[in-house]
């Protein structure tokens, strides 16, 4: 089993908590991984503002499908579960969040940069792209709440879920999904993401009321979550 | 009535006459079974098929048969509780669906367009009408919540519904309605079968298809009476395909 330490790390840039998931894969999110950015996210204590980027290639390409094939299958949900958990997290979480999409984020790795208040995407590099109709794999409803909330338009959702539209940031800012696409390398995107926070971060606000008002515009996704989080970092295996 | 014919993997389904084709029972009765053939000759094909839709003449349709209905409201209700399983019909189709708006489409013959997954049109003549509001008749609650999950900006529901604005083609983009818009009634028609055979090209698997379609508006297919599948049967399936 890696070490948490391997798959994100974490820092302070004044006032901002940055997470980023590391390796040359494709950071694709399984319990381990999950586990791991859920910690780091836990450590976000005092700061004021989140960012979770990516380094490489990738932001992320989705569940761990490979991890699933192995793993017995009372324990797939425990995937589901950890997932669901993160998005808890960054919904209670009591300041705002960035999204810096560095890479390509696909299926639950769009689903992740969608959960946040906010979301830059690299400009020149990367789509983001809910890849299971191509895939052939049904939605669950957490996910298509997901996008239902934060991807109000039909025609939009509609292009990203039944058409698999891999789209580039220039596409996905035109079509309202994403805030910004920003030219440059990674640790370009990953400064705009930051300096987006830090502004965010100087409004002072009561991190308590930001989270509770997360929770009303969004609470459908939120009540399909709420019983997941707020717990130990650790997966709790459910049947 | 209607016709179905295969080209290729793409179903065509045509609304035939030169007449409003107007949704009476026996439109209604054919249109189903029409469709129920187009699902059964795609399970059997495999992944990648599309439906188009479309009308002859001057209408794609005009809406429920009031005519048949006259005053008896007892008529009207039988036509709008028929019309309900031919749009959960549309909702729930395992292939994408394509309505080739070669004319006018008002009331129910616009919440059947609303009904499939992209809309061309042509843009030379022809609108998108709900004219309930200018009639006087409510909206039966399942045209209410299909409108809503697929016409997502406030003003232009507001519009559409209560307004009974007469939409064309470049508004009707504009709006997010229609999605493709073309000069004349033969180029709406065979544009919308070629992108109709663009998207059976992508041979995505038609079960899955339909369940990540009806999960976009879980409100709109249960109000046209769809039931639907759980997270668990969702999950089972992904299990099965590792």
């Amino acid at each position: 089993m890696e070490s948490k330490d391997s798959l994100c790390t974490v820092e302070r840039r004044g006032r901002v908590h940055l997470i980023t998931i590391t390796g040359a894969d494709d950071h694709r999110l399984n319990p381990t991984r999950l586990a791991a950015i859920r910690s780091a996210v836990a450590a976000s204590t005092g700061a004021g503002a989140l960012v979770i980027a990516g380094e490489g290639k990738y932001f992320s390409n989705g569940f761990d499908t490979e991890w699933v094939r192995t793993a017995p299958s009372h324990l797939h949900a425990t995937m589901d579960g950890t997932f669901r958990a993160l998005v808890a997290d960054l919904f209670s979480l009591p300041m705002p969040t960035v999204a810096a999409v560095t890479g390509h984020a696909a299926a639950a790795g769009c689903a992740l940069a969608l959960a946040h208040d906010a979301v830059v995407m690299r400009g020149s590099r990367g789509f983001l792209y809910m890849s299971e109709v191509d895939a052939g794999i049904k939605i669950v409803d957490f996910f298509a709440e997901l996008v239902r909330e934060k991807v109000p338009d039909a025609v939009a959702r509609r292009d990203q879920l039944l058409r698999g539209d891999k789209m580039t940031a220039a596409e996905a800012v035109r079509r309202g999904i994403v805030d910004a696409a920003v030219d440059g390398g990674v640790e370009d995107v990953v400064e705009a993401a930051v300096a987006e926070a830090e502004r965010l971060a100087a409004r002072g606000w009561d991190g308590e009321v930001v989270a509770e008002i997360r929770k009303a515009l969004w609470p459908k996704v939120w009540s399909k979550v709420k019983d997941h989080g707020a717990g130990p970092a650790a997966p709790r295996p459910r049947l | 009535m209607c016709t179905l014919e295969q080209r290729g993997r793409v179903f065509v389904l045509t609304l035939t006459g030169d007449g409003e084709h107007r949704l009476g029972h026996a439109l209604i009765s054919s249109l189903r079974s029409a469709v129920a053939s187009a699902a059964e000759a795609a399970a059997k094909a495999g992944p990648g098929s599309a439906l188009v839709t479309v009308g002859e003449g001057r209408f794609f349709s005009n809406g429920l048969d009031i005519g048949w209905a006259g005053t008896s409201r007892a008529r009207l209700g039988e036509l709008v509780d028929a019309l309900r399983p031919l749009a959960a019909d549309l909702l729930a189709l395992p292939m994408p669906t394509v309505a080739a708006l070669t004319g006018h489409a008002s009331a129910g013959g616009f919440l059947l367009a609303l009904c499939h997954d992209y809309r061309i049109m042509r843009g030379d003549r022809g609108v998108l009408y709900m004219s309930e509001v200018d009639i006087g008749l409510p909206l039966p609650p399942y045209f209410g919540a299909v409108l809503r999950a697929k016409i997502t900006s406030a003003n232009a529901l507001r519009d559409v519904a209560l307004r009974g604005k007469k939409v064309k083609a470049a508004e009707g983009k504009e709006m997010g309605i229609v999605d493709a818009v073309y000069p004349s009634a033969a180029e709406t028609a065979a544009e919308a079968f070629k992108f109709a055979e663009q998207l059976a090209a992508r041979k995505w698997n038609g079960g899955v298809y339909a369940s990540i379609r009806m999960s976009m508006f879980p409100e709109a297919c249960r109000s046209v009476g769809i039931v639907e599948e759980s997270d668990e049967e969702k999950r089972k399936h992904f299990a099965s395909k590792l």
